[in-house]
């Protein structure tokens, strides 16, 4: 993982640039949708407390899920890992002879790196989710957990589609969402498997539940033969309750919408009765590294909903995009997860890729402290000696100083007249040892006076000695 | 009422007028101010480099300075910030530290927070004239709630008129070791918070932490705007024009 360097080459790419300026929609879109709520904030409470309440005993609600999905004739499975994801939906495939997979939006099946599996056991999956679709074509992971294409301009599409489609250029978007559907039409009609993800696991109805715009996911559910969803185990909520109290946050919290265009919650394989649906219906319930997370320091970040919040009101996710962030999943919610998942010694950079400025957490949904979270992740690497040795001693040292307040005292009066020398002569220090990273884009400004406010200080006391403390 | 003034490092260095003009203007309001002499940092650097012990050596430092007194104000939300909202978290293990934490943060104010809400001035001894915008430092506004107050106040200052900057409360990129680490993030980060502050055509921009001020003033100066005032808000209040 080098997140630093891919995220100097993200700022060089204007046309990356041009595509990440359309994230600030998101942000101003979920401000006026969330007045819409009488209690916004309150709304978060609970929704952070539904989280909770599943967390503090997700065995209990595993099984309560795995119960009632069993009893409306679904099947249950468990992974542990992405590669036993993946091996799994190979096996479903291999008991129902199927060939082709649609695909709705799921980052899981990115965990699983589950099209590259499919693929290599002759099943051919396709994303149906125009974003990931398009992602398909380029071969590139989604940048962004909802808006998997916001890293391309329409002209990246418009030529993508040209070369893949074999057909003459477009120039609106309209036209080419009109292509991708013809494309996408005869794909639907000729599956056999349908592979969706989850935004939640109802325990109460053992249901899945998913949240779409865009249609393809009750055409992923209901079309094919065989349905599977696969989610991450910390998906369930108890009741349909609970689901529609998150489901008043969700949209609002990831497009801004009140809601979005189709809630689908899909419920066992077709029955005698219904008109539609599969006629096999799969769970794959997926741990690859939450259970890690379980009973933790860091088990809040579980409560996550999916939505990008964090993300698309992240400063730094804006300059850089998702994919610097080097796994699955980007923003804040990844800076946590991606280390959390694959180890804090593989991910060093991503604790540090914040500023701390807590925009993630005043917007996420179900309140998760994800600076707190990213601090904790920066004291593990501090504990296993991971970061650079100058830095721990530069702080060690700093820091003993600092509670030797004699010894600061002289030190800071040096450093300040030492500063002020080096200040030019509008007070700008345009170059700073150990310190280049300041002075390359910026000066650092001279302390003027001269002087440490202790020093001023104590002339004023014994100038007004009535007033000195 | 005895309001201990937490003067914060990077005043005492880098730019001391900040702390007068707190003084000042804390003075002004009738309090006694009280300036512990072995004060130096809150331990927020360690803190948020994941240097635990030696930002609770330091927390306890600045607890025992003081805890003697009715209120703690500093002129910086984010050390303000540190103390409020973080120092509990360093005392978990520690029940009757955390109780006394728990009461220092209690009385702890970020400066324009106590003068509007707790001694709520009505009168500043400084003038401006034209056109000043407000940077909202992070966590002044996100810890603390600091949004309102320094508003308030400036709207007391004869001469000065308030112009908003668009994204006024996005984060300047300054982030501590942040800005040294992720520089090219960093850079990126407060050009953009340059050309709003340009944009918004004000004289000065004003805001209430010197770590944002250091970013912001060094790069307005290196992009060769010498120009536009980069002043804290207690240099405006109390009329102590910066450097």
């Amino acid at each position: 993982m080098h997140f630093k360097a891919r995220a100097k080459a993200a700022l060089a790419d204007a046309g990356l640039q041009r595509g990440l300026a359309k994230v600030d929609g998101f942000a101003a879109r979920r401000a006026v949708a969330m007045r819409e709520l009488e209690d916004p904030e309150g709304l978060r409470t609970a929704a952070a407390a539904i989280r909770d309440r599943v967390l503090e005993d997700l065995d209990v609600w595993i099984e309560a899920f795995e119960r009632e999905a069993t009893r409306r004739g679904a099947t249950v499975l468990f992974a542990e890992t992405g590669a036993e994801v993946a091996s799994l939906v190979v096996g479903i495939c291999r008991r129902h002879a199927l060939k082709k997979a649609i695909k709705s939006k799921s980052m899981l099946s990115e965990e699983a790196r589950l099209n590259v599996m499919l693929a290599a056991a002759g099943v051919q999956p396709v994303e149906t989710d125009l974003g990931e679709y398009v992602c398909q074509l380029a071969d590139e992971p989604p940048s962004h957990i909802i808006a998997p294409v916001i890293h391309k301009t329409k002209a990246d599409i418009a030529e993508l589609f040209e070369r893949k489609h074999g057909r003459p250029r477009l120039a609106e978007a309209e036209e080419m969402t009109r292509e991708a559907r013809e494309m996408l039409r005869a794909h639907f009609l000729s599956a056999d498997l349908g592979i969706s993800g989850g935004n939640f696991l109802i325990a109460e109805t053992g249901s899945v539940a998913l949240v779409t715009n865009e249609g393809n996911g009750r055409m992923v559910t209901t079309l094919p033969r065989v349905h599977v969803a696969i989610t991450g185990i910390e998906k369930v909520v108890p009741t349909l309750e609970d689901f529609s109290t998150l489901m008043r946050l969700l949209p609002r919290s990831a497009t801004g919408q009140s809601i979005s265009n189709y809630v689908t919650v899909a419920t066992g394989p077709r029955g005698a009765l219904d008109a539609d649906g599969p006629e096999h219906m799969y769970f794959i319930l997926v741990d690859n590294g939450r259970t890690n997370l379980v009973g933790g320091d860091m088990q809040e970040m579980l409560r996550c909903i999916r939505c990008g919040a964090c993300m698309n009101h992240c400063p730094v996710y804006q300059s850089v995009g998702g994919h610097a962030y080097g796994w699955v999943y980007p923003g804040p919610m990844g800076a946590v997860l991606t280390p959390a998942f694959v180890g804090v010694e593989n991910a060093l950079d991503l604790p540090q890729a914040s500023t701390f400025c807590g925009a993630c957490a005043s917007v996420c949904p179900v309140r998760i402290p994800l600076p707190d979270l990213l601090r904790k992740l920066r004291e593990r690497q501090v504990e296993r000696g991971l970061r650079p040795w100058y830095e721990t001693l530069g702080l060690r040292v700093w820091g003993w100083t600092a509670r030797h307040p004699r010894l600061y005292a002289l030190a800071t009066a040096l450093g300040v007249r030492v500063l002020r020398m080096l200040g030019n002569r509008d007070g700008m220090i345009g170059s700073l040892p150990l310190a280049s990273g300041w002075t390359k884009s910026r000066f650092m400004p001279a302390p003027a006076a001269g002087r440490t406010f202790r020093a001023l200080y104590a002339a004023r006391a014994r100038r007004r000695p009535a007033s000195s403390a | 009422m005895r309001v201990g003034l937490f003067v914060t490092c990077l005043v005492d260095m880098m730019r001391p007028s900040i702390g007068m003009a707190a003084l000042e203007l804390l003075e002004g309001a009738g309090c006694e101010v009280v300036v512990p002499a072995t004060q130096t940092c809150c331990g927020q650097p360690a803190y948020n480099s994941g240097d635990r012990v030696t930002a609770r050596a330091l927390a306890q430092k600045v607890l025992e300075e003081f805890e003697g007194c009715d209120y703690l104000v500093a002129p910086s939300g984010s050390c303000a910030g540190m103390i409020r909202t973080h120092y509990p978290d360093l005392f978990g293990d520690s029940p009757g530290l955390a109780a006394r934490v728990a009461r220092l943060g209690a009385k702890t104010y970020e400066l324009t927070d106590f003068l509007a809400n707790v001694v709520k001035i009505e009168r500043v001894p400084g003038r401006f004239e034209g056109t000043v915008t407000y940077h909202d430092s992070c966590s002044g506004l996100r810890e603390l709630g600091v949004k309102a107050q320094p508003r308030a106040l400036l709207e007391l200052v004869p001469g000065l008129a308030l112009e908003e900057m668009r994204d006024n409360e996005t984060c300047c990129g300054f982030g501590g070791t942040f800005a040294v680490k992720m520089e090219d993030i960093s850079a990126r980060m407060v050009e953009d918070k340059c050309r709003n502050i340009g944009a918004s055509g004000a004289r000065a921009v004003v805001l209430g932490d010197l770590g944002c001020m250091l970013n912001i003033e060094g790069r307005l100066r290196k992009r060769g705007d010498t120009r536009t005032q980069v002043l804290h808000v207690a240099e405006v209040l109390a009329g102590k024009d910066g450097r």
